[in-house]
Protein backbone atom coordinates (compact mmCIF):
# COMPACT_ATOMS: atom_id res chain seq x y z
CA UNK A 1 0.00 0.00 0.00
CA UNK A 2 1.87 3.19 -1.12
CA UNK A 3 1.49 5.83 1.60
CA UNK A 4 -1.19 9.19 1.05
CA UNK A 5 -3.05 7.04 -0.95
CA UNK A 6 -6.86 5.10 -0.39
CA UNK A 7 -8.68 3.48 -2.68
CA UNK A 8 -12.18 2.32 -0.69
CA UNK A 9 -14.31 -0.03 -2.11
CA UNK A 10 -18.51 1.14 -1.76
CA UNK A 11 -21.38 -0.38 -3.21
CA UNK A 12 -24.11 1.64 -4.64
CA UNK A 13 -28.08 1.98 -4.78
CA UNK A 14 -27.61 -0.66 -7.84
CA UNK A 15 -26.48 -4.29 -7.61
CA UNK A 16 -24.40 -4.40 -10.64
CA UNK A 17 -22.28 -0.71 -9.76
CA UNK A 18 -19.58 -0.60 -7.57
CA UNK A 19 -18.03 3.22 -6.62
CA UNK A 20 -14.34 3.44 -5.82
CA UNK A 21 -13.67 6.25 -3.38
CA UNK A 22 -10.17 7.58 -4.65
CA UNK A 23 -8.37 9.87 -1.67
CA UNK A 24 -4.83 11.20 -1.31
CA UNK A 25 -2.49 10.91 -4.70
CA UNK A 26 -2.40 9.07 -7.80
CA UNK A 27 0.61 8.58 -9.35
CA UNK A 28 2.62 5.31 -11.29
CA UNK A 29 3.36 4.07 -7.39
CA UNK A 30 -0.24 4.08 -6.43
CA UNK A 31 -0.87 1.16 -8.72
CA UNK A 32 -1.50 -1.63 -5.81
CA UNK A 33 -3.87 0.04 -4.07
CA UNK A 34 -5.79 1.38 -7.37
CA UNK A 35 -5.89 -2.11 -8.73
CA UNK A 36 -6.97 -3.87 -5.80
CA UNK A 37 -9.72 -1.86 -5.48
CA UNK A 38 -10.62 -2.64 -8.98
CA UNK A 39 -9.82 -6.62 -8.74
CA UNK A 40 -12.51 -6.50 -5.29
CA UNK A 41 -15.28 -4.98 -7.62
CA UNK A 42 -15.79 -6.88 -10.15
CA UNK A 43 -15.03 -9.65 -7.76
CA UNK A 44 -18.05 -8.14 -6.20
CA UNK A 45 -19.85 -8.48 -9.54
CA UNK A 46 -20.13 -5.35 -10.99
CA UNK A 47 -20.14 -4.26 -14.60
CA UNK A 48 -19.79 -0.78 -14.02
CA UNK A 49 -16.85 0.61 -11.71
CA UNK A 50 -17.70 4.58 -10.55
CA UNK A 51 -14.29 5.70 -9.95
CA UNK A 52 -14.95 8.87 -7.12
CA UNK A 53 -12.33 11.53 -7.28
CA UNK A 54 -13.56 13.96 -4.52
CA UNK A 55 -10.79 13.45 -2.21
CA UNK A 56 -8.02 13.24 -5.01
CA UNK A 57 -5.07 15.52 -4.26
CA UNK A 58 -2.43 15.25 -6.34
CA UNK A 59 -2.20 13.37 -9.69
CA UNK A 60 1.21 13.25 -11.97
CA UNK A 61 1.62 11.98 -15.78
CA UNK A 62 2.65 8.71 -14.31
CA UNK A 63 -1.00 8.89 -12.53
CA UNK A 64 -2.72 9.41 -16.08
CA UNK A 65 -0.84 6.47 -17.40
CA UNK A 66 -2.28 4.09 -14.63
CA UNK A 67 -5.60 5.22 -15.11
CA UNK A 68 -5.15 4.14 -19.03
CA UNK A 69 -3.57 0.96 -17.93
CA UNK A 70 -7.04 0.83 -15.47
CA UNK A 71 -9.15 1.44 -18.33
CA UNK A 72 -7.36 -1.16 -20.80
CA UNK A 73 -7.93 -4.04 -17.46
CA UNK A 74 -11.62 -2.54 -17.42
CA UNK A 75 -12.68 -2.94 -21.09
CA UNK A 76 -10.62 -6.04 -21.45
CA UNK A 77 -12.77 -7.71 -18.90
CA UNK A 78 -16.15 -6.08 -20.58
CA UNK A 79 -16.94 -3.52 -17.73
CA UNK A 80 -17.12 0.23 -17.91
CA UNK A 81 -15.72 3.07 -16.41
CA UNK A 82 -17.11 6.35 -15.06
CA UNK A 83 -15.72 9.49 -13.01
CA UNK A 84 -17.53 11.25 -10.67
CA UNK A 85 -16.34 13.94 -8.28
CA UNK A 86 -13.33 16.06 -10.16
CA UNK A 87 -12.98 19.52 -9.39
CA UNK A 88 -11.89 21.80 -12.73
CA UNK A 89 -8.65 21.47 -12.41
CA UNK A 90 -8.81 17.53 -13.20
CA UNK A 91 -11.91 17.68 -15.47
CA UNK A 92 -9.39 20.04 -17.34
CA UNK A 93 -6.45 17.18 -17.64
CA UNK A 94 -9.00 14.61 -18.36
CA UNK A 95 -9.67 17.14 -21.42
CA UNK A 96 -6.10 17.91 -21.89
CA UNK A 97 -4.76 14.16 -21.86
CA UNK A 98 -8.60 13.17 -23.89
CA UNK A 99 -9.12 10.36 -21.41
CA UNK A 100 -12.78 11.94 -20.89
CA UNK A 101 -13.30 9.98 -24.70
CA UNK A 102 -12.99 6.91 -22.99
CA UNK A 103 -14.00 7.53 -19.45
CA UNK A 104 -17.38 9.22 -19.17
CA UNK A 105 -17.71 12.04 -16.64
CA UNK A 106 -20.32 12.98 -13.94
CA UNK A 107 -20.96 15.48 -11.85
CA UNK A 108 -22.09 13.31 -8.58
CA UNK A 109 -22.29 9.46 -8.26
CA UNK A 110 -26.07 9.85 -8.20
CA UNK A 111 -25.79 11.26 -11.96
CA UNK A 112 -23.52 8.42 -12.70
CA UNK A 113 -25.77 5.74 -11.56
CA UNK A 114 -28.75 7.61 -13.54
CA UNK A 115 -26.69 7.71 -16.71
CA UNK A 116 -25.97 3.77 -16.17
CA UNK A 117 -29.81 3.04 -16.37
CA UNK B 1 -22.57 10.88 -2.87
CA UNK B 2 -19.70 13.15 -3.54
CA UNK B 3 -20.07 16.66 -5.30
CA UNK B 4 -17.36 18.73 -6.90
CA UNK B 5 -15.73 20.53 -4.55
CA UNK B 6 -13.17 23.18 -5.33
CA UNK B 7 -9.55 22.62 -3.27
CA UNK B 8 -6.30 23.69 -4.30
CA UNK B 9 -3.95 20.84 -5.61
CA UNK B 10 0.12 21.11 -5.65
CA UNK B 11 -0.05 19.96 -9.05
CA UNK B 12 -1.63 22.52 -10.78
CA UNK B 13 1.27 24.86 -12.03
CA UNK B 14 2.78 21.41 -13.26
CA UNK B 15 -0.28 20.22 -15.75
CA UNK B 16 -0.75 22.02 -19.70
CA UNK B 17 -4.14 24.16 -19.84
CA UNK B 18 -6.56 21.99 -22.49
CA UNK B 19 -6.09 23.33 -26.38
CA UNK B 20 -8.38 22.54 -29.09
CA UNK B 21 -5.37 22.77 -31.54
CA UNK B 22 -1.70 22.91 -31.23
CA UNK B 23 0.56 25.93 -32.15
CA UNK B 24 3.99 26.31 -31.61
CA UNK B 25 6.82 28.86 -30.85
CA UNK B 26 9.71 26.26 -31.70
CA UNK B 27 11.18 27.15 -35.30
CA UNK B 28 11.94 24.05 -37.72
CA UNK B 29 11.03 22.53 -40.65
CA UNK B 30 8.56 21.28 -39.22
CA UNK B 31 6.15 23.32 -38.41
CA UNK B 32 3.68 22.78 -40.68
CA UNK B 33 2.90 19.22 -39.80
CA UNK B 34 2.21 20.09 -36.03
CA UNK B 35 0.04 23.72 -35.99
CA UNK B 36 -3.48 23.02 -36.44
CA UNK B 37 -3.24 19.28 -35.02
CA UNK B 38 -4.92 17.97 -32.11
CA UNK B 39 -2.73 16.03 -29.41
CA UNK B 40 -3.62 11.82 -29.83
CA UNK B 41 -2.48 9.68 -26.66
CA UNK B 42 -2.41 5.81 -26.48
CA UNK B 43 -6.27 5.72 -26.22
CA UNK B 44 -6.76 7.59 -29.59
CA UNK B 45 -4.05 5.30 -31.50
CA UNK B 46 -4.37 2.17 -33.53
CA UNK B 47 -2.04 -0.73 -32.36
CA UNK B 48 -1.19 -2.94 -29.49
CA UNK B 49 -0.36 -0.76 -26.47
CA UNK B 50 3.12 -0.95 -24.81
CA UNK B 51 4.12 -0.29 -21.96
CA UNK B 52 8.60 0.71 -22.11
CA UNK B 53 10.51 1.25 -19.67
CA UNK B 54 14.16 2.28 -19.75
CA UNK B 55 16.35 3.34 -16.71
CA UNK B 56 20.14 4.26 -16.35
CA UNK B 57 22.16 4.59 -12.60
CA UNK B 58 24.38 7.17 -12.23
CA UNK B 59 26.60 5.14 -10.35
CA UNK B 60 29.39 7.44 -8.63
CA UNK B 61 27.46 10.91 -10.35
CA UNK B 62 27.23 13.70 -7.07
CA UNK B 63 23.61 15.01 -8.35
CA UNK B 64 20.00 14.51 -7.11
CA UNK B 65 17.05 13.24 -8.75
CA UNK B 66 15.99 17.66 -8.57
CA UNK B 67 19.03 18.68 -10.57
CA UNK B 68 19.27 15.87 -13.49
CA UNK B 69 16.09 16.75 -14.48
CA UNK B 70 16.61 20.70 -14.60
CA UNK B 71 19.94 19.30 -16.56
CA UNK B 72 17.94 17.09 -19.14
CA UNK B 73 15.19 19.74 -19.66
CA UNK B 74 18.16 22.10 -20.31
CA UNK B 75 19.95 20.23 -22.65
CA UNK B 76 17.38 17.91 -23.60
CA UNK B 77 18.23 17.80 -27.46
CA UNK B 78 21.76 17.46 -27.22
CA UNK B 79 20.83 13.96 -25.94
CA UNK B 80 18.65 12.91 -28.58
CA UNK B 81 20.46 10.21 -30.69
CA UNK B 82 22.27 11.21 -33.68
CA UNK B 83 20.56 12.05 -37.17
CA UNK B 84 17.40 13.37 -34.79
CA UNK B 85 16.40 16.77 -34.30
CA UNK B 86 14.48 18.38 -31.11
CA UNK B 87 13.63 22.10 -32.23
CA UNK B 88 12.64 23.17 -28.36
CA UNK B 89 10.16 25.91 -27.87
CA UNK B 90 11.48 29.38 -26.71
CA UNK B 91 10.20 28.66 -22.74
CA UNK B 92 12.05 25.40 -22.93
CA UNK B 93 10.57 22.57 -21.82
CA UNK B 94 7.56 23.96 -19.50
CA UNK B 95 4.19 23.35 -19.27
CA UNK B 96 1.90 23.73 -22.93
CA UNK B 97 4.86 24.56 -25.18
CA UNK B 98 5.33 22.52 -28.37
CA UNK B 99 8.62 21.29 -29.52
CA UNK B 100 8.97 20.30 -33.18
CA UNK B 101 11.07 17.25 -33.88
CA UNK B 102 13.00 15.34 -37.18
CA UNK B 103 13.86 12.10 -37.12
CA UNK B 104 14.45 9.52 -39.61
CA UNK B 105 11.86 7.36 -40.25
CA UNK B 106 14.67 4.36 -40.50
CA UNK B 107 18.42 4.50 -38.98
CA UNK B 108 20.29 6.09 -41.30
CA UNK B 109 17.72 7.10 -43.90
CA UNK B 110 18.59 10.18 -45.36
CA UNK B 111 14.65 11.39 -45.21
CA UNK B 112 13.66 13.30 -42.01
CA UNK B 113 10.23 12.72 -40.77
CA UNK B 114 8.92 16.02 -39.48
CA UNK B 115 6.32 15.96 -36.07
CA UNK B 116 6.26 17.63 -32.48
CA UNK B 117 5.16 16.68 -28.78
CA UNK B 118 3.28 19.04 -25.86
CA UNK B 119 4.43 19.01 -22.80
CA UNK B 120 1.75 18.31 -20.91
CA UNK B 121 3.78 18.44 -17.48
CA UNK B 122 6.56 19.51 -16.11
CA UNK B 123 7.98 19.58 -12.62
CA UNK B 124 11.28 19.58 -10.40
CA UNK B 125 11.28 15.51 -10.90
CA UNK B 126 10.06 14.74 -14.25
CA UNK B 127 8.27 15.53 -17.53
CA UNK B 128 5.65 14.31 -20.30
CA UNK B 129 4.88 14.51 -23.72
CA UNK B 130 2.55 13.80 -25.84
CA UNK B 131 2.38 13.37 -29.09
CA UNK B 132 0.40 15.19 -31.84
CA UNK B 133 -1.85 13.66 -34.88
CA UNK B 134 0.09 12.68 -37.80
CA UNK B 135 2.87 11.42 -34.95
CA UNK B 136 4.02 7.56 -36.30
CA UNK B 137 3.42 6.99 -32.00
CA UNK B 138 0.13 8.12 -29.92
CA UNK B 139 1.92 7.76 -27.07
CA UNK B 140 2.71 9.87 -23.74
CA UNK B 141 6.24 9.66 -22.56
CA UNK B 142 7.35 10.38 -19.22
CA UNK B 143 10.85 11.68 -18.32
CA UNK B 144 11.88 11.29 -14.46
CA UNK B 145 14.29 10.75 -12.36
CA UNK B 146 14.99 9.20 -8.76
CA UNK B 147 17.03 8.55 -5.61
CA UNK B 148 18.00 4.72 -5.84
CA UNK B 149 19.63 4.19 -2.08
CA UNK B 150 22.88 6.35 -3.28
CA UNK B 151 22.29 6.56 -6.50
CA UNK B 152 20.26 8.74 -8.99
CA UNK B 153 18.26 7.01 -11.54
CA UNK B 154 17.51 8.66 -14.99
CA UNK B 155 14.03 6.78 -16.40
CA UNK B 156 12.16 7.33 -19.83
CA UNK B 157 8.53 5.43 -19.54
CA UNK B 158 6.37 5.51 -22.72
CA UNK B 159 2.73 4.66 -22.80
CA UNK B 160 1.96 3.74 -26.83
CA UNK B 161 0.24 2.94 -29.53
CA UNK B 162 1.39 3.05 -33.05
CA UNK B 163 -1.04 5.41 -35.04
CA UNK B 164 -1.84 3.62 -37.62
CA UNK B 165 -1.77 0.45 -39.53
CA UNK B 166 1.25 1.40 -41.86
CA UNK B 167 3.13 2.00 -38.83
CA UNK B 168 2.06 -0.92 -36.71
CA UNK B 169 3.46 -2.91 -39.82
CA UNK B 170 6.62 -1.32 -39.51
CA UNK B 171 6.54 -2.20 -35.42
CA UNK B 172 5.91 -5.59 -36.58
CA UNK B 173 8.67 -5.79 -38.54
CA UNK B 174 11.43 -4.56 -36.34
CA UNK B 175 10.55 -0.33 -35.49
CA UNK B 176 9.55 -1.07 -32.56
CA UNK B 177 12.85 -2.55 -31.52
CA UNK B 178 14.52 0.48 -32.99
CA UNK B 179 12.19 2.81 -31.02
CA UNK B 180 13.24 1.08 -28.33
CA UNK B 181 17.27 1.74 -28.92
CA UNK B 182 16.69 5.36 -29.73
CA UNK B 183 15.68 5.92 -26.04
CA UNK B 184 18.71 3.51 -24.66
CA UNK B 185 20.59 6.03 -26.85
CA UNK B 186 18.97 8.89 -25.17
CA UNK B 187 19.44 7.93 -21.46
CA UNK B 188 23.43 6.74 -22.94
CA UNK B 189 23.63 10.07 -23.89
CA UNK B 190 22.24 11.80 -20.47
CA UNK B 191 24.35 9.43 -18.15
CA UNK B 192 27.44 10.33 -20.28
CA UNK B 193 26.78 14.00 -20.00
CA UNK B 194 26.92 13.44 -16.70
CA UNK B 195 30.32 11.70 -16.15
CA UNK B 196 29.05 7.88 -16.30
CA UNK B 197 31.50 6.12 -18.59
CA UNK B 198 30.18 3.12 -19.21
CA UNK B 199 26.45 3.36 -19.26
CA UNK B 200 24.09 0.49 -18.80
CA UNK B 201 20.16 1.05 -19.73
CA UNK B 202 17.74 -1.31 -18.56
CA UNK B 203 14.59 -2.20 -20.52
CA UNK B 204 11.01 -2.87 -19.41
CA UNK B 205 8.58 -3.43 -21.95
CA UNK B 206 4.75 -4.66 -21.19
CA UNK B 207 2.19 -5.11 -24.00
CA UNK B 208 -0.89 -3.66 -22.26
CA UNK B 209 -3.44 -4.44 -24.85
CA UNK B 210 -2.80 -6.71 -27.59
CA UNK B 211 -6.16 -6.01 -29.31
CA UNK B 212 -5.69 -3.39 -32.40
CA UNK B 213 -8.00 -0.20 -32.17
CA UNK B 214 -9.68 -0.55 -35.61
CA UNK B 215 -12.55 1.90 -34.78
CA UNK B 216 -8.78 4.30 -35.14
CA UNK B 217 -8.38 3.20 -38.67
CA UNK B 218 -8.92 6.16 -39.91
CA UNK B 219 -6.01 7.87 -38.60
CA UNK B 220 -3.90 7.16 -41.44
CA UNK B 221 -5.60 10.06 -43.18
CA UNK B 222 -3.12 12.30 -40.51
CA UNK B 223 -0.03 10.05 -41.47
CA UNK B 224 3.16 12.00 -42.87
CA UNK B 225 4.17 8.43 -44.19
CA UNK B 226 1.13 8.10 -46.46
CA UNK B 227 1.79 11.60 -47.65
CA UNK B 228 5.80 11.19 -48.61
CA UNK B 229 4.91 8.22 -50.46
CA UNK B 230 1.73 10.35 -52.28
CA UNK B 231 4.40 13.00 -52.74
CA UNK B 232 6.84 11.07 -54.27
CA UNK B 233 4.58 8.75 -56.79
CA UNK B 234 3.06 12.01 -57.89
CA UNK B 235 6.36 13.77 -58.12
CA UNK B 236 6.40 12.53 -62.56
CA UNK B 237 2.49 13.99 -62.69
CA UNK B 238 3.24 17.10 -60.80
CA UNK B 239 6.66 17.41 -62.95
CA UNK B 240 4.83 16.98 -66.04
CA UNK B 241 2.30 19.34 -65.64
CA UNK B 242 4.85 22.28 -64.79
CA UNK B 243 6.47 21.24 -67.73
CA UNK B 244 3.70 21.65 -69.82
CA UNK B 245 2.60 25.22 -67.95
CA UNK B 246 6.12 26.69 -68.88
Amino acid sequence: MTSGTRAEVRSTAQIDTTLIRIEGEITSGTEKPLMAAFGQAVDSGARTVILDFGGLEYMNSGGIGLLVTLLVRAQRQGKRLMAVGLNEHYRQIFALTRLDEAISIHDTADAALAATI
Amino acid sequence: MTATEPHPNRDTDSWARPVDRLTTTASGSGTDTVTGKRVAGPIQGFGQMWQKTFSVRLDGVATTAEQLVAHWKELFPTFWPKGSTFYAPLAGIAPGEVALLEVPPLPGSPIKMSTGVMVIYADSESFAFMTPEGHALSAWITFSAYRDGETTVAQVQALERTSDPFIELSYVLGANRMNDRFWEQTLENLARSVGVETPLVAATKICVDRRRQWRHVRNIRHSPALSMAMSTLTAPARWLRRRRAT
